[in-house]
């Protein structure tokens, strides 16, 4: 399988005091770590890519850590995840596909076994394409107060021959929760759903 | 965070390093980050003469932002090589809203947390809606004709500004453009006395 070239890596962080409403006492942070990498098969049709998966895990992980150590180095503060990707124009959704087992594997590896899916979406799109990474707890899918999402993009990424990998986590609710739903509180825990 | 004049809702960080540029390997990476604040605009859907409430906003944010982004980017402040600003005003307030907040106080807390910075910190302002794009210029924080460092940085936050808000940002590299080869002075050439060169 072909080796991993990053070309540019990206970090965002949002730090949420308020929305209109009480400023919180412990503001909510979101942080989607981006890397941009040729995409090995771009430009032609490949049937066995599968593999490709395995050498993804290293810049996973690197990416999950990174995550971590810019909301406060305690993976414990972590409640909310997802991923995404997008691909340039010279590759195919399939290729997009790739990130779901290391992008998920990583961030439960680095958080120390999280239960719930991870929510992803993808998609295929030119430099600038903006995403909306789908987040959920890290643990039960239905707490309806960490459904939430954070737009990400890179003004000169993907290129057509180029893949952009998106991971997400958050410390928290949205800031205003206050639509019912499972609570925290009421986490079983056995079955990443409730 | 401790209380701000500035009625701040959110804080957004943009982190980027550059390791390959067209098939060709940048070593050490580039990095530049941008610090980006979402405040309310205290004079929004009104013409106030006195703008001094958003010069004090101004200098608060100078250092504060600064402090993101070199944190960001985990260096020591003198260790920064370009900076830049630039805000973008919410339709109900005026573009000269963000020149107070640019222009008369925030450069001086900026230079302060850098060390230095004897270079007009290069800016650029506007007004817009929800996920307007705000290109940050970049220039040498010592002499604003290093041309290795003459750059620009894009940001934008999905939702901001709102009409009642301002977003204010500051970008810091620790680093020049990814493979510059196209002359003028280079950063070992610096006198570092005028700002220029």
């Amino acid at each position: 399988m072909p080796e991993v070239q990053v070309r540019k890596r990206v970090l965002l962080v949002e730090e949420i005091f308020h929305e209109g409403g009480p400023i919180a006492v412990k503001p909510q942070r979101r942080a989607a770590a981006l890397a941009v990498i040729r995409n090995p098969y771009a430009g032609r049709y490949v049937e066995i890519i599968e593999g490709f998966m395995d050498n993804l895990k290293p810049l996973g992980l690197d990416m999950a850590r990174s995550l971590v150590a810019a909301l406060g180095e305690d993976a414990k503060v972590v409640e909310g995840y997802g991923k995404g990707a997008i691909v340039g124009s010279a590759g195919e959704l399939e290729h997009g596909a790739l990130w779901h087992a290391p992008g998920g594997y990583s961030m439960r590896e680095v958080l120390g076994g999280a239960k719930a899916i991870v929510a992803s979406t993808k998609k295929v799109g030119g430099p600038g394409t903006r995403l909306d990474i789908p987040i959920t707890h890290i643990n039960a899918s239905y707490v309806r107060s960490h459904f939430d999402a954070m737009e990400i993009g890179i003004a000169d990424a993907p290129r057509a021959d180029e893949i952009l990998f998106a991971l997400v986590m958050t410390t928290g609710a949205r800031v205003h929760a206050r639509v019912g739903g499972l609570k925290v509180s009421d986490i079983e825990g056995e079955d990443g759903l409730r | 965070m401790a209380e701000t004049k500035a009625k701040i809702r959110k804080i957004a960080t943009f982190v980027e390093e550059t390791s390959i540029e067209q098939g060709h390997k940048v070593d050490p990476p580039t990095r530049r980050a941008a610090a980006v604040a979402v405040i309310e605009n205290p004079y929004a859907g009104q013409y106030v003469e006195d703008l001094s409430e958003l010069m004090a906003i101004g200098e608060e944010l100078g250092e504060l932002l600064t402090q993101r982004a070199v944190a960001a980017l985990g260096i020591e402040g003198p260790s920064a090589e370009s900076y830049g600003k630039a805000a973008a005003v919410g339709e109900n307030g005026e573009l000269e809203h963000a020149a107070a907040i640019l222009h008369p106080k925030l450069g001086t807390p900026v230079r302060r947390v850098l060390g230095k910075g004897a270079a007009l910190i290069p800016s650029s302002k506007k007004r817009g809606g929800l996920g307007v794009v705000l290109d940050i210029p970049l220039g040498h924080k010592d002499a604003a004709f290093v041309r290795s460092h003459f750059d620009g940085m894009e940001v934008r936050i999905n939702d901001a500004p709102r009409a009642n808000e301002i977003m204010v940002a500051i970008a810091v590299t620790d680093s020049g453009r990814p493979l510059p080869r196209v002359g003028g002075l280079t950063k070992n050439q610096i006198k570092g006395e005028d700002g220029l060169r």
